[in-house]
């Protein structure tokens, strides 16, 4: 177990690697610091005194990757790559564009955004697992169908709907809770009913849909076909045999976006104005802050990377079959 | 009074609602077609037949257990006098795994995954008999103990994955005998265990029939099997019962036509002559495929599976030689070695006097015109999206063989008819052809470049009895015809005495006895190898022992 | 009006390729339909009435998306004698033409939908002098109103009169029809398509029918939908955006299946050191997070676009090359899955039978992947793309909300969308635009979602069986 771990830890590293390369090319070939400062400064303020000091005050001034004018100590660590690109795997992320430590930042929005995610995700799971075994119960009726015809609908509709409606109806016209905004501390959780809710809503189309499929694939194999001849009935059949056989590829399914949760979500983050990493990230992208999307697509490879090592033991904790090796 | 009477049973798949065109069927169809039998306490009845025969169904609905999509439309079920059809749901519950029971025939899928063995086996006991606790796990233990499961006190905690095939249909046993039922349907409950295993099954379910007074019902196809075990047998096919009778009675003077067929399926005590010497054609020698197994930090190299560990085979001109052994035993990766599809660890193939073990892909291909292969299942072997024609043809102009186009079509008509199809089915697709038919392609495609050797990998044991014969006569014309070699991979034995000039059994990876085929058969030297004949009772046997008052 | 020897076309990329696209799709089709297996598979889902009712509906947008990809500039009219011709910087398409009727009526500021009122007070200055605060007239909207209270009864009217043209238009194509299919009976050309349903097929046909003869005769004396902030017909703008989302959701599939192809196979097919680097690559690339990535590759985009204006002479053009980068970068976050699915298949379908069949006759590795290979997983390629398509569609309206969807000035539902952040603040509320771009991106989303579950239930065996 424990040398698994560690040798699924160590592939990661290569791949870690992989993404850092490439968002290294993505920021710093495709586009050059140039390009960039031009971009940021604007037409008022061009001149290429202005370039260079936007560049000196970030550390975009140094070679990409290779600093001829060092010694052999600041040959390659006095470097674009060197400052921006290998401090990440020691998670030194450096400073924003605007001059914040990025992991202050971090750690001082994660929580936000934890605060919605982690409902959304447990409860949205709790709601699903129960619609999805409630249309199962009914297979091959008339209800089975509408629901599934319902579920398709809720599917195609945007996301963004979801919002627009919740935030109508429940905060401006019926002044249940607050359209947006967040404050720490007890008090959150009236700023956090709307998001949550909506966003438990917005998965169930698809969720119910899908958890269905993998109920059903359960139902028709042929274990089930021995207990209903064992005399178990109906729901016993559902809730003891189908049940923990569908809820294996579904935890393990939905392991590998548990530590994403910290990234929160763009969307819904922004919408109901909580100060998450969802919102950070989003702002950086629209004030055209690299460094933190740099930072944040790196972290965000880090945390998927520990959901697919999850997965894999989350395998061998709820499937007998499956033995680490 | 019977303990099981069926009367009339009649079984339907409702017409579709929106009928597709090229499927034409738009009316419902009758899968059994009003069947009646009756099954006394302590008696096997065997319902024998063929894929297709409707004796699964029938087994399912008298539990009430059909798929949704198939529909009961008349006749009744009694048991005791109880008739089943007139029951609810909740009430059949209770008499489901309590008054009659059922055992399937994959013992792999059969059982729940993620459930341990207490909790499979108990859960039959808590629900009809509401045992609990201490109580509960005494009489898991005692029922394990009873099929003979080895150490039951530890496997209790085990899963299904833990044990090996025949454990599981031992569980499945165990399962249903845990109420004490008065009735046992059983499933194929052997066809998908190795021969050794099957017959151990077998005794086992005899011995318990016997000891607690059930009534069996036994689906089968092995007319191995129904000779061993019935007391009564239905041969069933195409939804109907042909013919009902006491198996003696059933053996000795067989009604149908059908039924004869059938019989005749088992082996009988002929056996081919082995060839006078003639050169040989393959020559296998110590022979070693082994399979790397990756381990640890690093997924080093860690050990081997040695699927082959060395073994010596020689095949003659014009010769047949059956490669016996059950599943796990390398006698198909062995087959893939001489086609080069595996590489080798260690050995030497000659073919014809030359080297041909480890050549290149380029090397190897002036072999592959020479030594062609015939596969086991109908179905996977044929491309579905080519036509007849593509699939016979892309062989012949691979290896470059069959001429110019027009040559070539006249071949391809010619090859069709010669193994007994039409020549107008060439631009058919595979689904349109039955799994013979198929198989037939499958040879039509193997000598359409005239080899000399055909490896033969379990090329009937997808298809039923009576078309097994057929196919084996075709190969066995070819032989004549064409003077081809044949290696013929296979479980089953009681092919084996009217095909092979010599027989070679296989067991993890060597060979362990190889001679004509009437030595090995009559007076095998080893355990193994009669424990494996053992399991297949030859025609004579069979009636003997029936004659036999005893 | 148009001189039409005069109009210049102008060829944007994703024209090309959507025209591309469809061809390609066309010669998919008639290659899957010369197979027996596959045929009878299309014809189960086109014998659903949902499948088919879906596809016609996905149809309709296609065409009206391919009448958007043609595009031209119109000329200038010529204020002297000299030979140049001066041409529009406004770019047309045909569709433009047609729905022509809904464009260029802008009001000055928003307008809810059928109002003939402008939704803000204006100061005016009325005939005798006096000095009024009113909702003005709007400019285009029911000026053939002689009366404003006629207003109600001549939309009823106008509606029923589009009814009954619809209804006109629909009957004679299914007497047509009728007429034909009895015809082919005589003559007996071929087997009958019995299984289709054609009372979907004329339902389906008749409201598309109606709903355009009703868009063309109210659109033009009416803001159906209203107009947006600038006054633009917000219903024009809608329709404007179906080109956007029908692109996005097929190119962005497109361009990189070949990569997801190619490499699935060869993984799934060779193993060893290719299958290695293969999962490697796909690996790292998802591990990404898909937002991000985007968003990154967006906003470097941006820079490359406004460090080289040169490249770039019309804003359209300017707004397709941000639009195929958009649609190559969406696909690149996608494409893993695709790739991963196949890999897996080809692992399978590479250890059956007749692929060691093929093998033992020595047949190279190219044709075994093309003739064995190939033919047995299009089917996944197939149901990958139509699951992908409204993801994609769905995707846009997200991604151009956040900032990084596409161009601006492109008319989008996710732009529409983006917009209404501001106007559902506003008190009363202004409620169409977005409801616009919703209804017709639920339209579309639907239709495409309900195609794709009957394409794999038919094509899935996995699926087939638990119907």
């Amino acid at each position: 177990m424990i040398s698994y771990i560690i040798r699924r830890l160590l592939y990661a590293v290569p791949i870690l690697i992989g993404v850092n390369l490439l968002t290294f090319a993505l920021f710093f070939m495709v586009n050059t610091p140039d390009q960039m400062a031009r971009v940021q400064l604007g037409d008022k303020h061009m001149d290429a005194k202005a370039i260079e000091a936007w560049k000196a005050e970030r550390g975009y001034d140094k070679p990409l990757f290779m600093n001829e004018r060092e010694d052999s100590e600041g040959l390659l660590t006095d470097t674009i790559f060197f400052d921006k690109s290998v401090r990440l795997f020691a998670l030194d992320f450096g400073k924003s564009d605007e001059g914040r430590a990025i992991i202050e930042d971090i750690q001082q929005r994660m929580w936000p955004s934890l605060a919605v995610a982690l409902p959304s995700f447990i409860l949205g799971i709790l709601v699903n697992i129960s619609l999805a075994l409630f249309v199962v119960m009914f297979r091959g009726s008339l209800f089975d169908t509408g629901a599934m015809v319902a579920c398709v609908a809720m599917m195609s509709i945007s996301g963004v709907f979801y919002v627009f409606a919740g935030q109508f109806f429940f905060a401006k016209m019926w002044h249940l809770v607050p359209v947006s905004g967040y404050v720490p501390g007890a008090d959150a959780w009236r700023f956090l009913i709307l998001p949550v809710v909506i966003g438990v809503i917005s998965g169930i189309g698809s969720g119910v849909r899908l958890y269905r499929t993998l109920f059903l694939e359960e139902a028709s194999k042929d274990y089930v076909r021995t207990a209903r001849a064992k005399g178990v009935s109906e729901l016993g059949v559902l809730f003891r045999h189908v049940l923990p056989n569908g809820m294996i590829p579904i935890l393990t399914s939905v392991v590998v976006v548990i530590p994403s949760l910290f990234m929160g979500s763009l969307l819904v983050e922004s919408f109901f104005g909580i100060p998450g990493l969802g919102s950070y990230t989003l702002d950086a992208i629209q004030a055209q802050d690299f460094a933190i999307v740099r930072c944040m697509v790196f972290l965000g490879s880090v945390l998927y990377i520990l959901g697919l090592l999850l997965t894999d033991i989350s395998y061998t904790l709820v499937d007998p079959r499956v033995r680490l090796s | 009074m019977p303990l099981l009477s069926v009367t009339n049973l009649a079984i339907e798949l409702p017409a579709p609602r929106r009928a597709i065109v090229a499927n034409g069927d738009t009316q419902a169809r009758r899968l059994v077609k009003g069947i009646s039998f009756e099954i006394e306490a302590g008696q096997i009845l065997a319902l024998v037949g063929e894929s297709g025969s409707g004796k699964s169904l029938t087994s399912l609905a008298l539990l009430r257990l059909l798929p949704d999509a198939l529909r009961i439309v008349d006749g009744e079920v009694r048991l005791d006098g109880d008739d089943l059809f007139r029951h609810t749901e909740a009430r059949m519950n209770s008499i489901r795994g309590s008054q009659a029971a059922m055992i399937f025939q994959e013992p792999q899928t059969a059982l729940n995954p993620v459930k341990n063995l207490m909790e499979q086996v108990g859960e039959v006991l808590r629900l009809h008999r509401g045992l609990r606790g201490a109580e509960l796990r005494a009489q898991v233990l005692r029922l394990l103990e009873e099929v003979g499961i080895p150490e039951p006190e530890q496997r209790l905690s085990w899963y299904p994955h833990q044990l090996s095939g025949g454990q599981k249909q031992r569980v499945m046993i165990a399962m249903a005998l845990a109420c004490e039922p008065r009735l046992l349907i059983a499933d194929e409950p052997t066809t998908a265990l190795d021969v050794t295993i099957q017959k151990q099954i077998l005794d086992l379910l005899k011995v318990l029939c016997r000891k607690r007074g059930l009534a069996v019902l036994l689906i089968t196809h092995d007319m191995g099997v129904v000779a061993e075990m019935a007391d009564q047998v239905a041969v069933m096919r195409h939804g109907e019962i042909l013919e009902y009778r006491p198996c003696k009675a059933f053996f000795q003077s067989p009604q149908h036509h059908y039924s004869r067929q059938l019989i005749q399926s088992l082996p009988r005590r002929q056996y081919r002559e082995p060839l006078a010497d003639s050169e040989p054609i393959l020559k296998l020698n110590n022979v070693r495929v082994w399979f790397a197994q990756r381990k640890g930090l690093l997924q080093r190299i860690h050990g081997y599976t040695r699927a082959v560990d060395g073994i010596d085979l020689e095949i003659r001109r014009g010769e047949t030689v059956a490669l016996v052994g059950e599943s796990g035993s390398g006698k198909s990766t062995a087959g893939r070695a001489i086609l080069a599809l595996e590489p080798l660890a260690s050995g030497t193939i000659h073919f014809d006097g030359q080297r041909i073990d480890n050549l290149s892909a380029t090397a190897y291909r002036p072999w592959r015109k020479r030594i062609q292969v015939i596969f086991q299942d109908p179905f996977s072997s044929m491309n579905p999206r080519m036509t007849i024609r593509e699939v016979l043809e892309e062989g012949m102009r691979a290896l470059g063989v069959g001429g110019n186009s027009k040559q070539r079509e006249e071949r391809l008509r010619a090859l069709l008819e010669r193994v007994g199809l039409q020549a107008d089915h060439l631009d058919r697709y595979p689904h349109e052809f039955s799994g013979g038919q198929r198989q037939r392609i499958a040879i039509a495609r193997a000598i359409a470049v005239e080899p000399e050797l055909i490896i033969c990998d379990e090329p009937t044991s997808a298809l039923d009895v009576s078309i097994r014969g057929q196919v084996l006569e075709l190969l066995q014309e070819l032989q004549r015809e064409m003077g081809l070699s044949y290696l013929f991979i296979t479980h089953d034995l009681s092919i084996i005495p009217l095909l092979a000039h010599r027989v070679a059994v296989m067991k993890n990876g060597v060979i362990v006895e190889q001679g004509p085929t009437a030595d090995v058969m009559n007076n095998p030297q080893q355990d193994y190898t009669r424990e494996l004949l053992a399991a297949a009772p030859m025609l004579e046997q069979v009636i003997e022992e029936d004659l036999d008052p005893a | 009006m148009t001189d039409w020897m005069m109009i210049k076309p102008v060829v944007l990329w994703s024209d090309s390729l959507i025209f591309l696209l469809a061809l390609l799709l066309i010669l998919f089709f008639v290659h899957m339909a010369r197979n027996p297996v596959a045929r009878m598979r299309w014809r189960t889902v086109f014998a659903s009435p949902t499948g088919m009712g879906a596809f016609l509906v996905i149809l309709f947008y296609i065409l009206v998306a391919l009448l958007d990809s043609i595009h031209f500039r119109q000329p200038l009219e010529q204020s002297d004698a000299s030979s140049d011709v001066h041409y529009s910087q406004q770019v047309d398409s045909v569709l433009d033409l047609i729905i022509g009727d809904l464009r260029g009526k802008d009001e000055k500021t928003y307008s809810a939908p059928f109002a003939i009122y402008s939704f803000a007070k204006e100061t005016r200055t009325l005939d005798d002098g006096s000095i009024v605060r009113d909702f003005p007239r709007l400019e285009h909207a029911g000026v053939h109103l002689s009366d404003p209270a006629e207003h109600w009864h001549d939309i009823r009217n106008r509606t029923l009169e589009a009814l009954l043209i619809g209804l006109a238009i629909s009957a004679a194509l299914v007497l047509l029809h009728w007429q034909w299919r009895n015809r082919c009976d005589a003559v007996a050309c071929g087997p009958r398509k019995e299984y289709l349903p054609w009372k979907t097929i004329y339902g389906t046909l008749a409201f598309l029918v109606f709903a355009t003869v009703w868009v063309l005769k109210l659109g033009g004396l009416y803001h159906i939908l209203g107009t947006n902030m600038v006054g633009q017909d917000t219903l024009y703008q809608a329709i404007k955006g179906i080109r956007t989302g029908v692109l996005i959701g097929t190119l962005a599939t497109i361009l990189t299946m070949p990569l997801a192809i190619v490499l699935g196979i060869c993984a799934g097919y060779f193993r060893g050191r290719v299958d290695d680097l293969v999962q490697y690559v796909y690996t790292t690339l998802s591990s990404i997070p898909g937002i991000l990535l985007i968003a990154a590759s967006i906003l470097l985009i941006d820079v490359y676009i406004e460090t080289h204006p040169e490249q770039f002479a019309l804003t359209v053009e300017r707004a397709d090359f941000r639009f195929l980068a958009l649609c190559f970068i969406l696909g690149m976050t996608s494409w893993t899955g695709l790739c991963r699915l196949l890999r897996a298949e080809t692992l399978k379908v590479s250890q059956l039978d007749y692929v060691q069949a093929a093998r033992a006759f020595g047949v190279p590795h190219w044709r075994i992947l093309a003739s064995h290979i190939l033919p047995n997983i299009t089917h996944l390629i197939l149901i990958s793309l139509v699951l992908d398509f409204s993801g994609f569609v769905l995707a846009e309206a997200i991604l151009s909300y956040i900032g990084v969807g596409v161009d601006p000035t492109m008319a989008s539902w996710g732009n529409m969308i983006n917009d209404a952040r501001a106007e559902l603040s506003r008190d009363p509320v202004i409620w169409w635009s977005v409801s616009a771009a919703f209804l017709l991106m639920f339209g579309l989303v639907l239709a495409a979602n309900l195609f794709s579950d009957r394409v794999r239930d038919a094509f899935d065996p996995r699926a087939a069986n638990k119907a």
